[in-house]
């Protein structure tokens, strides 16, 4: 996980919180490094974690998360994690042979034979719901990217049921915490990917925002990160604002005020 | 080419003409943008072999025996929808489905994703896919704003992903991005790609007098590049890029660096200022200033945008 980061939000593992609902959105640059943040960060505070990963492999995950200090394959095979890994999912429900457990698979939607999200929402569910007697101290729901699911021929409002179902059994049942990446674009054409995502903004305790710098690429600079804290969900308080620049290392990713960067100072 | 030259297996997918005359060379324009095929590169293999990659001469076919050395597949739309005509794959569109088809099939007949391991020794695959997207595939994004099915383009290119990512392959494609109206397609196909880079030609475009561009023929630009198993990617310095297209050569260059003079009389600040590179985003000192204002500055086009960052 990232230190500087859990410094920024006052987070630490000791404490993972219960019910939150994080988004992390990212417009013209690549977020994903707020996704590997969050993985590693739940892993190592004991919190049991469901990955929906859509976009990438589960080696690619792995190798980042070892960098940052976690391993994948052990969470995965103490249980601590389940992984959907989509790309994977939706090969095997297209050229695979038929389920052998006969259940559905969780990207059913793709294939057009239904267009809820419900078995993708009944894979989180029963992956978090505890069987046992819980030894995990929370349960977390990662989704890396959401956008992918319109991409797929998914309408925004199941998108926004299926979040909703989730947030019913994981932030109000399950007293855990959902973290999800809207990836957008600078232009912001795609109108459903801005609906999703403004929609859940609205419901969100926290927004870590991600763009790239409005004068184009730098070395040093890699981006603007805006974290919006959501003081109260019921009244008109003003959500806080911060505002910090950063720039992405191999293991590590520094932030710090804007226009102090190292490079400058 | 380079998928020849280094003894890997091909696959050549088109709608527009047989994968045959692809793999031939040609280089023609085509209105307002020079349009390359992907393997215009083909010609004779080369005398030198640098560290990565090779060079070669575009104005001289691959010679047949080069080409006979490794083995090919070839995909022509017109004809496998004659085989397959009713093929179906989760509501995409006919030509999609069909290729999605092919691609798996090769990769799992071959062993590319590790199934027959008793087989010879591992080899990569490389796939090569013609103007997808356009109206020979059977998909009306490029002829119409709102299209019938804006979907089918996305879902292939996910399940492609997921092709290549299972699989010791690896695939370009090209895209009339310039037909295409429907800005949210365009960012989605982005997304779901690991590295998009855009040509821009110069001709019909007032760039084409523009003494800034004199020495060359077209942009390049670099939209995305890919960020797998490792947070940071590999970003070059610079981004400027511009490409030549020469009698027998196709090249990539930095463009130049430039000193200019900005003359403002009745301004404070001090007039002349020297660029310390090429690159975007350079911080530059402004000379003889008094301040010791630190500005980011971006070249881009023919404009420069400064901001000023910190005091």
């Amino acid at each position: 996980m990232l230190a500087e980061l859990n410094e920024l939000l006052g987070a630490s593992p000791q404490r993972p919180g219960t019910g939150k609902f994080t988004l992390l959105r990212d417009t013209g640059t690549d977020g994903s490094f707020l996704v590997h943040h969050f993985l590693s960060f739940y892993l190592r505070a004991g919190c049991k974690v469901c990955f929906v990963a859509l976009l990438q492999s589960f080696s690619h995950y792995n190798i980042v998360a070892q960098k940052l200090g976690v391993s994948l394959t052990a969470a995965r095979e103490r249980g601590q994690l389940v992984f959907l890994e989509g790309l994977k999912s939706c090969l095997d429900l297209l050229f695979g042979e038929e389920e052998p457990s006969g259940e559905p698979s969780p990207l059913q939607f793709i294939s057009g034979s239904t267009s809820n999200l419900k078995a993708l929402f009944d894979f989180v569910r029963t992956s978090l719901t505890p069987a046992d007697s819980a030894s995990w101290k929370g349960s977390v729901l990662l989704v890396d990217d959401l956008s992918v699911l319109l991409s797929l021929g998914a309408a925004p409002v199941a998108v926004l049921d299926f979040i909703h179902y989730c947030r019913v059994v994981v932030c109000s049942q399950l007293q855990g915490n959902i973290v999800v990446l809207v990836h957008g674009s600078e232009d912001a054409e795609d109108e459903e990917n801005d609906l999703v995502g403004n929609s859940l903004g609205h419901h969100s305790d926290l927004i870590l925002w991600v763009e790239g710098l409005a004068t184009g690429f730098c070395k040093d600079v890699h981006g603007e990160i805006k974290i919006i804290k959501r003081l109260s969900l019921e009244s008109t308080e003003q959500d806080l604002v911060q505002v910090y620049q950063y720039k992405i290392q191999e293991r590590n990713v520094t932030f710090f005020a804007r226009g102090l960067s190292a490079a400058v100072l | 080419a380079e998928g020849v030259v280094c003894g890997h297996d091909l696959f050549v997918a088109s709608a527009m003409e047989p994968p045959d005359n692809i793999l031939k060379v040609k280089t023609h324009r085509r209105g307002k943008d020079i349009l390359i095929d992907h393997n215009y590169l083909e010609i004779a293999s080369p005398t030198t072999s640098t560290k990565f990659g090779h060079y070669y001469d575009i104005s001289k076919t691959m010679s047949p025996e080069l080409l006979q050395s490794i083995k090919w597949h070839s995909f022509y739309l017109p004809e496998e929808l004659s085989l397959e005509p009713k093929l179906k794959m989760c509501n995409m569109n006919c030509g999609y489905a069909n290729l999605l088809h092919s691609i798996q099939r090769v990769i799992y007949q071959e062993g590319f994703d590790g199934s027959h391991p008793q087989k010879k020794q591992k080899n990569i695959l490389r796939i090569g896919i013609q103007s997808l997207g356009s109206l020979l595939w059977g998909d009306d994004i490029c002829s119409s704003d709102t299209p019938e099915d804006i979907h089918s383009l996305t879902k292939f290119l996910y399940v492609l992903r997921g092709l290549l990512r299972k699989s010791l392959s690896a695939c370009i494609i090209t895209v009339p991005s310039h037909l295409i109206q429907n800005k949210a397609i365009m960012e989605r196909v982005t997304n779901l790609s690991d590295m998009v880079v855009g040509l821009e030609s110069f001709i019909g475009s007032e760039r084409e007098t523009n003494p800034l561009y004199k020495d060359y023929h077209g942009l390049l630009h670099v939209h995305q590049i890919p960020r797998l198993n490792s947070l940071i990617c590999d970003v070059s310095d610079t981004k400027d890029l511009a490409f030549r297209l020469k009698r027998k050569q196709f090249t990539i260059e930095v463009r130049e660096a430039v000193l200019f003079h900005y003359f403002e009389p009745k301004s404070k600040f001090p007039t002349k200022f020297k660029l310390f590179s090429v690159t975007f985003m350079q911080t530059v000192l402004i000379e003889g200033s008094n301040t010791k204002d630190v500005f980011h500055f971006n070249l881009a086009k023919e404009q420069m945008n400064i901001a000023l960052l910190s005091n």
